[in-house]
């Protein structure tokens, strides 16, 4: 689809020299590369390049002192795989457990919001929303003191047995909620909420409300409703809610540094302190990537799964 | 007939609006612990245990150190990551939405990729690249490594606008002897304009509470989410809580405002 289809001739301005039809066309030929040029370049210096630079690091072996070498020393690869396999596992762990949560507590809300919210929709939408106004790390540390050892939230559930529940599942310990899996969890969670209503909101909200009285019609119950109509007809925003949860939650170290202990670190927070701590680049640079990897190929393979089209 | 009311069914058929303001709940007691701890004056350095009433902390915002230095660097780095991944970000909408061009998808995935990718390895990466060059970290390094990871998103809010226009106006326009450049200023712009505005919003949003990124690219120089960051190590000062909640309520004024303005002019 071209900008314009003008008809007959482009109107000349009288006297000055008219340009012929084909070096107009010529030039309105090169319009979207003159739109991309600035953006794309910036994207490829400051995008790709760094990937390429990280792939060499990956590969170099040295000191901090002596300098380091390109080596092509694929070990580094393999040191890190087998010294940090457990916080790569936990990653993935907590990201699917967060993700899953965020599926199912979001999902009433999205409805909620989509369907019967009337005219407090707006409102709703704005609250939804309006946690983002506050910078998250002052909100995750709001966690911190929510779930305080003996505090209101963590003593109800200690008196209500539930505690007693989650350290038989091992996600808790003893009598504390901080510190604990369920805590990392918790805040992954609610960090990411947002991210998995708002594409459910959108996929709602387009459905045909006169499908589910098509259904009501056809004497389907309420959840036969949803299990046959509404839900398939919501997938490309659950599709595209689990992607923007799963993702930034696998690569997150700010709710494990803040709400978790040493045993919770997950493979974020080990790129972090190679890289700004301890200063081995080619071990950061090498985890990197295969946390870049392996987020891809679970990309790739969950959206050919799921049969979404073109997502951007 | 409806059915007698019980207990039971009165849940089942509430079941979404129940659920539903649980979770909403679940999003926002954190603001609400936020502001209530405000007002504390906690005995030690840390405010996670509620001493006593106070608004000292209301009356003195920058009384701590480095804060409000901290905050002025993140609007000012927010403000200008906002126009350049806004301008970059609008350009190529408009190209992937309105022009067939070769290297078409190609394009499309390195819009993409940013936006799949964790932000600990863009942020790893970019530093790797920055360390190489033997560029000094500061102002300028956090400012390019924004204006990257806001660039997509605006991309996306832009081209989901630009996709949904009718070309039929823009060929009216031409039909009525507007200039290409009048039609793009008259036309085309103004119907862009929500989302331009969307993906501007979302940048500034996206950078000035960024901290991963920035705390890979930033050396020495400290952010508003930074100074958080160290707070959470040394000690967290109540103001933190004071700049939280004024931006909070600040930014739903705006909304709300925005919403009643909104409702005027359509009622008149």
């Amino acid at each position: 689809m071209t900008l314009t289809t003008t008809t007959g001739e482009p109107p000349a301005s009288a006297g000055g020299p008219v340009p012929g039809p084909s070096e107009a066309a010529r030039r309105k030929k090169l319009v979207p590369y003159w739109l991309l040029v600035p953006g794309i370049l910036w994207l490829l210096v400051f995008f790709a390049a760094p990937l390429v630079y990280q792939a060499s690091t990956s590969l170099q072996t040295g000191s901090l002192e002596e300098g380091f070498k390109l080596t092509w020393h694929f070990g580094t690869y393999a040191d890190a795989l087998s010294e940090y396999y457990p916080q790569f596992l936990r990653s993935v762990g907590y990201a699917t457990a967060a993700t899953v949560l965020c599926l199912v507590l979001g999902y009433p809300l999205a409805y909620l919001i989509a369907f019967r919210a009337g005219r407090w929709r707006n409102l709703l939408m704005i609250l939804v929303i309006a946690p983002f106004f506050t910078s998250f790390l002052i909100r995750t540390l709001a966690w911190k003191t929510i779930l305080s050892d003996g505090g209101i939230v963590v003593s109800t559930l200690d008196s209500l047995h539930v505690l007693g529940l989650t350290n038989a599942l091992g996600i808790t310990e003893g009598h504390r909620v901080l510190a604990t899996p369920l805590a990392v969890v918790c805040g992954l969670t609610y960090n990411f909420l947002p991210f998995m209503i708002l594409p459910l909101y959108t996929s709602l909200e387009r459905i045909d409300s006169r499908l589910h009285e098509a259904a009501g019609d056809l004497y389907a119950r309420p959840l036969t409703t949803f299990r046959k109509v509404t839900f398939p007809l919501s997938m490309p925003g659950v599709v595209a809610g689990t992607l923007l949860t799963f993702i930034p939650a696998a690569g997150d170290y700010i709710n494990a540094e803040l709400l978790g202990s040493t045993d919770q670190k997950m493979i974020g927070n080990v790129i972090q302190s190679q890289f700004l701590r301890v200063l081995d680049y080619p071990t950061a640079a090498a985890l990197s990537f295969i946390l870049m990897a392996a987020i891809l190929a679970l990309v790739m393979l969950y959206i050919r799964k799921s049969g979404t089209e073109e997502l951007v | 007939m409806a059915p007698p009311a019980t207990p039971a069914r009165w849940l089942r058929r509430h079941f979404v609006v129940i659920a539903g303001l649980g979770t909403l709940a679940y999003l926002l007691l954190p603001n609400v612990v936020v502001t209530v701890f405000s007002f504390n004056k906690p005995n030690g350095r840390f405010n996670y245990q509620w001493q006593r009433f106070s608004t000292d902390a209301w009356t003195h915002p920058c009384g701590v150190a480095d804060l409000c230095g901290s905050l002025s660097l993140s609007l000012r780095i927010a403000v200008w990551s906002t126009l350049g991944a806004t301008a970059l970000g609008t350009a190529i909408a408009f190209a992937l939405a309105r022009y067939r061009f070769r290297a078409r998808s190609a394009v499309s995935t390195l819009i993409f990729l940013p936006m799949a990718m964790p932000e600990v390895v863009m942020a790893a990466s970019l530093a790797t690249l920055f360390l190489n060059m033997g560029i000094t970290f500061g102002f300028w390094t956090i400012l390019i490594a924004h204006i990257t990871f806001c660039l997509s998103f605006v991309v996306t809010a832009v081209k989901a606008r630009v996709m949904s226009m009718d070309p039929r106006l823009e060929q009216a326009a031409q039909d009525l002897y507007a200039s290409p450049l009048q039609t793009f200023l008259r036309v085309t712009l103004p119907i862009a304009a929500p989302g331009i505005a969307a993906g501007a919003l979302l940048s500034f949003a996206l950078s000035f509470d960024d901290f991963i990124i920035t705390n890979f690219n930033a050396g020495s120089s400290v952010t508003f989410p930074m100074y958080v960051w160290g707070a959470a190590q040394r000690g967290t000062p109540v103001q933190i809580n004071v700049i939280g909640t004024a931006m909070f309520a600040v930014a739903v004024l705006c909304v709300l405002a925005g919403q009643l303005v909104g409702r005027r002019r359509k009622r008149s």
